[in-house]
């Protein structure tokens, strides 16, 4: 028992690390597609680890299949999430950075 | 998916005859009825059902591979002083044509490193993938191409 604490532990302060990440990146990133990378990714990660962590701990049962399930439902929605927003910002006309190398959507339309 | 069914039914007669529902006992029944199915699998040929759900479960722990390496680049990233990126938008030929089978690739990709689904083109031939390193497209379509989208076809067809 007293294993399972700290494997959760670490699993805790591994998630918050990822979570610190994708909110440096958020700030660091140049533009809005480049962001949804570091939201997306990072940050299902994070809460991810720390869903399971909650699960390693708990004392009933139900418990840990509810945090099991939200991670599941968080790796299920960050990237339709993550990919809304970007269809929505290249709808609305927000450009890519200026540095950027290809756009070859903009080829297509 | 009839033979999915089955199998179920397979774990609720083993927990029945067993006399305990718990979850671990149905978890166990379901796999048992799954050897009982791959016993059957000359006369019945069920041998694709079991090939369908090992190649379903490798593309699961690719895609927590793939998730955990797309998490740990994006952490490196952020944390360099000076930001190397080159961001820009591929279309990426896409070979599946189901919608659940696109669907299921957007998501795969946005969850890999690098890379995010932007938009599907009206006749959905392409799809827009925003990468975070685009200085190289060809050997990021061909990536996609080799990895995941090969993994959906083996599963799903």
């Amino acid at each position: 028992m007293i294993l399972a604490t700290y494997f959760a532990g670490c699993l805790i302060i591994v998630g918050s690390v990822f979570a610190l990440a994708a909110a440096i990146g958020i700030v660091r990133l140049p533009d809005v597609y480049s962001r949804m990378h570091a939201a997306s990714k990072a940050g299902t990660m994070g809460s991810g680890l720390m869903m399971i962590a909650l699960a390693f701990v708990a004392d009933d049962l139900a418990t840990a299949t509810r945090a099991l399930a939200g991670v599941v439902f968080f790796i299920l929605t960050a990237p339709v999430s993550a990919h809304l927003l970007a269809k929505a910002a290249y709808a609305v006309g927000y450009r890519l950075w200026g540095k950027s190398v290809t756009d070859e959507m903009a080829e297509h339309d | 998916m009839i033979l999915f069914f089955i199998n179920v039914l397979l774990a609720l007669a083993w927990a029945a005859v067993s006399g305990s529902f718990s979850e671990l006992n149905l978890a166990f029944g379901f796999v048992l009825g799954m050897f009982a199915l791959w016993l059957i699998r000359e006369q019945v040929g069920t041998g694709g059902y079991i090939d369908r759900a090992r190649k379903i479960i490798s593309l699961a722990l690719l895609f927590l591979y793939e998730l955990a390496m797309s998490a740990i680049k994006v952490l490196i990233m952020v944390c360099r002083p000076k930001m190397n990126v080159k961001p820009g938008i591929i279309a990426y030929p896409l070979k599946v044509d189901r919608d659940f089978e696109i669907t299921l690739l957007a998501n795969l990709i946005t969850l890999t490193p690098g890379t995010l689904s932007v938009d599907v083109s009206h006749d959905r031939r392409f799809l827009f993938v925003h990468a975070i390193d685009a200085s190289d497209p060809d050997g990021t379509k061909q990536d996609i191409a080799s990895g995941f989208e090969r993994k959906i076809m083996e599963a799903f067809r």
